[in-house]
């Protein structure tokens, strides 16, 4: 048995209640997903239309759905901490043993950074780039549909070890020699490094697809300082993933051969250095911050130009800023442990760098709040996220500055302090930032807008459930309490872990009120639809064609001239007019090769992780051979020809004059 | 706008909160000249930061408020995008602030720095410390004791705590007194502490280290010289064995057992703390051994060579950061 499974038993199944609990309704919730896919026939038109799919928007959409599913999952887990820890008051066990707890921490930082934040800046990179430069699609579309499925890969891991094994209970970095073999020696630690190692290759294909995206598919006209800023985020995002994605990946094998092959790059014993690691893995880890964050900024900048009904302020200082913090985030990863005892001046030099930081964000926020100034701003719900950001984030960039001066964090360091700072500015950047951009790009992607009312409930609840979540944190740091504590015996915190709790109830409001409003939008779908195709009074390019955009984006290439591109034309009377005649369209081919590929990867990553040898060398051979078949696939591209471009360009134009009569 | 009413209410509470109960907010209410004045420089930091992050939360307001689409009496400059001045002040000013908040980092690093010796009249107390899975061992090399989970010292006296690990990466705090610092296998990191009020002050590890870290508190206590000597006295007179490697390692190895045994699914161990222990007596280089098992490891057959090595960084307070830092 062993050799056909490895260390695959019956044994491999949890035996909590908790988790059976979950588990039951994960599988009801399977097959009854399963059986109305069967029952109304879609698994063909998923096939054909979507899971083969290369076009970047409907590939946009999809990571939109897997990271929402990953948010629940996420959000189920922070939910489960902040019970365990109010009801732990008074030295009380709580109800989840230390084994059980560790494990859920440790999803949640996996799941929320690697599956639904990245998840969402990849979506809307997917959805937003290629419009905004007027291109048809990527530069490398099959090879996008691969990133996707890595990333579902990826994500599928993290999922299936809550029913079958373990996941690492070793906090969401996995810090050796806590997830060296000897001290975790099950196959929690092993999910862990399979699942980042296969999302991490397709983030590192994203990262590369992009950068020659925007490098090389802009439209005519389109000089690098006229790039919209969220390109220009999405531009500095992808040089981020290229240089540190391939670090992120080499240490994880490091450690791969640490637990597999008895090794010694990470352990305790024979000249291993656990500090190596946590120097490397911060290498990778503080870029992934802005990797994070600069898409946001993105998208705030666009949405405050929109909703200001002005260009942003001072774009060069933006793009600036944007590169500086590029640069610059390389530059300050030793502050993740300031506590390793590293001397005075190695500890002052990262932490000046890491202050130094603070200015051209700084100025960012300055930019967004001259844009508002002398401005006509319409309070719509991707406009009060961007308000609620301007004010969290700056509270949150405070608590980071701290934190940047050594002996200060001395104090707080690992505290729920941090872990309050942290949150400040995910949740208030990026959090805040992707449902700014959701809703502001869902028309494009739908072709309607989101209901309004409930999209402001979401926000309230999401910000006021911010507030009393996390505050209490910052107080509980001060307080001498520190992170991943599962009991505690000091009674002072109890009040405070009891509000926090309160908070995340409110979060949990706000994100019901979010699917709410999905739900809501979805049957209003008529009276919300965007018949324009610029549903805000848009200012770049992604707003010049239609909602949906059509599979080919734009029936010809746009020109450009000017920053805010469509605005200029509106104002010059250039937009909306009908050309004289359409040219054959160049498109790629819908391709099966990127899920195969994926198939079988994740074949071999689940073989790893159970040690089931003959499997993984299956995958990984089948993997291979799938790959070099597809570069010998010749069928790739096809022609749109003008007639078809024609019908469906004039179905756009009957609906603008339709629009025109009844506007 | 409903914001401001929601957001600030949140925050009030919090204000009312830290002032209500301030002797819990610890970092605020430090009993050591150290936590003092870290203290005073998170203090100092806030202020300077809140120089540019008060004026951008209240312009949000007020810009947000201001330029409402529906005051059609404000100024609306659909085309303006530019201004020196502007970009001045807002580039000017954060760099301003900044290069003050460095120059201050920088002083405090060297004058905070962990490893620094405390100046006082009376030499420093010299305590080693032992992160084991999941409790902390405490040597008085001076007094020839140990003890498990306590820690005794007197007011006004500067301790230096060395500090090693004998499992994970831990970090020792004792949040009442001041900073923390890592203790690492195979490393000796350090950390000058004093206090100068009487009391019994929480310890704990402050770095995740496997299911039982929560468990991993101590009490601190700092007491007049007459009742710290009273106390090696009990703790000399206890019925408890020596602490040589093979007592120690016994005390590991039932440590041990409970993290091989947390991997069956069933197991739930204590949840409680491990007891206080006292040891009358210490071998004399037990501390040394336990750095010595991944030290001589590390240079394979040049075991010897490590140890006089290792010896010679004892004698150096500056190499104090290289065993930390990197070895």
């Amino acid at each position: 048995m062993d050799m056909l499974l490895g260390k695959l038993s019956w044994a491999a199944i949890p035996t909590d209640p908790i988790v059976l609990v979950t588990m039951a309704a994960m599988a009801l919730g399977g097959i009854a997903v399963f059986g109305a896919l069967t029952y109304f026939k879609l698994w063909g038109y998923l096939w054909k239309e979507w899971f083969t799919t290369i076009d970047h928007k409907k590939i946009g959409i999809m990571y939109v759905i897997v990271s929402m599913i990953m948010l629940l999952r996420g959000f189920a887990d922070a939910i489960m901490m902040r019970l365990q820890l109010a009801l732990a008051a008074g030295g009380g066990e709580g109800y989840l043993h230390p084994q059980h707890y560790d494990q859920i921490f440790t999803a949640h930082g996996v799941i929320m950074i690697f599956f639904v934040a990245m998840g969402l800046v990849v979506a809307l990179m997917n959805i937003v780039v290629p419009l905004q430069i007027g291109a048809r699609d990527v530069a490398f579309p099959m090879l996008n549909n691969v990133s996707f499925w890595l990333f579902v890969a990826g994500a599928g891991f993290v999922m299936i070890s809550l029913v079958l094994g373990e996941f690492a209970a070793t906090g969401w970095l996995a810090y050796p020699p806590l997830s060296g073999i000897e001290f975790s020696p099950g196959v929690g630690v092993d999910y862990y490094i399979w699942a980042l190692q296969i999302s991490g290759l397709g983030t590192l294909l994203t990262g590369v697809n992009f950068f020659v995206t925007i490098m090389k598919m802009r439209a005519p006209g389109m000089t690098l300082m006229k790039m919209p800023i969220f390109t220009w985020t999405a531009l500095c995002t992808a040089i981020l993933i290229i240089a540190v994605f391939p670090v992120l990946t080499g240490t994880l094998a490091m450690l791969t051969a640490d637990r597999y092959l008895g090794m010694h790059f990470f352990t305790n014993e024979a000249g291993g250095s656990p500090m190596l690691y946590i120097n490397l893995i911060w290498t990778w880890g503080h870029p992934e911050v802005y990797i994070l964050v600069l898409p946001a900024f993105g998208v705030f900048s666009e949405v405050v130009a929109t909703f200001s009904r002005k260009p942003l302020f001072g774009y060069k200082s933006m793009v600036y800023a944007t590169v500086s913090i590029t640069v610059l985030s390389f530059l300050v990863w030793l502050h993740h442990f300031f506590t390793m005892g590293a001397g005075p001046s190695v500890n002052a030099f990262f932490g000046i760098m890491t202050m130094v930081i603070a200015i051209p964000t700084g100025v960012k926020i300055f930019s967004w709040l001259f844009t508002m100034y002398k401005g006509r701003i319409r309070f719509t719900v991707p406009m009060l996220w961007t308000m609620g950001f301007l004010v969290t984030f700056t509270i949150g960039g405070m608590t980071g500055v701290l934190l940047a001066v050594p002996p200060a964090d001395f104090v707080v360091h690992n505290s729920l302090f941090l872990i309050a700072h942290f949150h400040n500015v995910i949740i208030g950047g990026v959090v805040f930032g992707m449902f700014a951009g959701l809703t502001y790009w869902f028309p494009k992607m739908f072709g309607f807008t989101l209901n309004e009312t409930w999209g402001r409930r979401s926000f309230w609840f999401w910000l006021t459930g911010f507030y009393f979540a996390f505050m209490p944190l910052y107080v509980l740091g001060f307080m001498g309490m520190t992170r991943r504590l599962n009991t505690y015996n000091n009674p002072a915190w109890d009040p405070y872990l009891n509000v926090a709790f309160f908070g995340a109830v409110l979060i949990a409001l706000g994100i019901l009120c979010t699917l709410i409003q999905i739900a809501v939008s979805i049957r209003d779908r008529k009276q919300n639809a965007d018949v324009t195709g610029d549903p805000w009074d848009g200012r770049t390019l992604e707003w010049a064609t239609s909602s949906p955009a059509p599979y080919y984006n734009f029936a010809h290439t746009p020109h450009v001239h000017e920053i805010d591109a469509f605005w200029e034309d509106k104002q010059a009377g250039r937009a909306y007019r009908k050309p004289a005649g359409y040219a054959p369209i160049h498109m790629p081919k819908n391709r099966v090769e990127g899920i195969v590929l994926a198939f079988f990867i994740s074949a071999f990553g689940f073989a790893m992780v159970w040690h089931i040898w003959w499997l993984a060398a299956g995958g990984l051979l089948a993997s291979i051979a799938t790959f070099i078949a597809l570069t010998f696939n010749t069928d790739v591209d096809y022609h749109i020809q003008p007639d078809e471009v024609e019908k469906v360009e004039n179905e756009r134009y009957a609906q603008l004059e339709n629009a025109k009569g009844r506007g | 706008m409903r914001k401001p009413l929601l957001v600030t209410l949140p925050l009030l509470a919090m204000a009312a909160l830290l002032t209500g109960c301030g002797s819990d907010i610890v970092t605020f209410d430090s009993k050591g000249q150290i936590g003092i004045e870290q203290r005073d420089l998170i203090i100092l930091s806030f202020a300077l930061m809140l120089l540019v992050v008060i004026p951008a939360i209240f312009m949000t307001f007020w810009f947000g408020w201001k330029y409402r689409e529906s005051n059609q009496e404000a100024e609306y400059r659909p085309n303006w995008s530019h201004s020196t001045k502007i970009e001045v002040v807002v580039w000017g000013v954060p760099c301003i602030i900044i290069a003050i908040l460095a120059w201050v980092t920088y002083v405090t690093c060297h004058s905070l720095d962990p490893f620094k010796k405390i100046e006082s009249d009376k030499p420093a107390l010299e305590v080693q410390v032992i992160a084991q899975p999941y409790k902390w061992t405490f040597i008085y090399p001076e007094e020839g004791i140990a003890t498990v989970n306590e820690v005794y010292m007197p007011v006004n006296r500067p301790v230096t705590f060395s500090i090693t690990s004998d499992f994970s990466m831990n970090a020792f705090h004792i949040p009442q007194l001041g900073g923390m610092i890592y203790a690492m296998a195979g490393m000796r990191s350090q950390l000058n502490l004093i206090a100068n009020e009487a009391g019994v002050f929480n310890g704990l590890s402050a770095n995740y280290a496997g299911h039982g870290f929560s468990r991993m508190r101590f009490k601190a206590h700092a007491v007049s010289d007459e009742e710290y000597s009273a106390w090696v006295r009990q703790v000399k007179a206890s019925a408890g064995k020596t602490l040589d490697p093979a007592t120690y390692e016994s005390l590991r190895e039932y440590a041990l057992q409970g993290v091989a045994e947390a991997h069956a699914a069933d197991h739930h161990e204590s949840l409680e703390s491990a007891p206080v222990q006292y040891f009358p007596a210490v071998a004399p280089d037990l501390f040394k051994y336990v750095l010595d098992k991944y030290m001589a490891a590390n240079h394979g057959d040049h075991a010897e060579h490590a140890k006089a090595e290792h010896a010679a960084h004892e004698a150096n307070n500056a190499a104090a950061h290289a065993a930390a830092g990197g070895h």
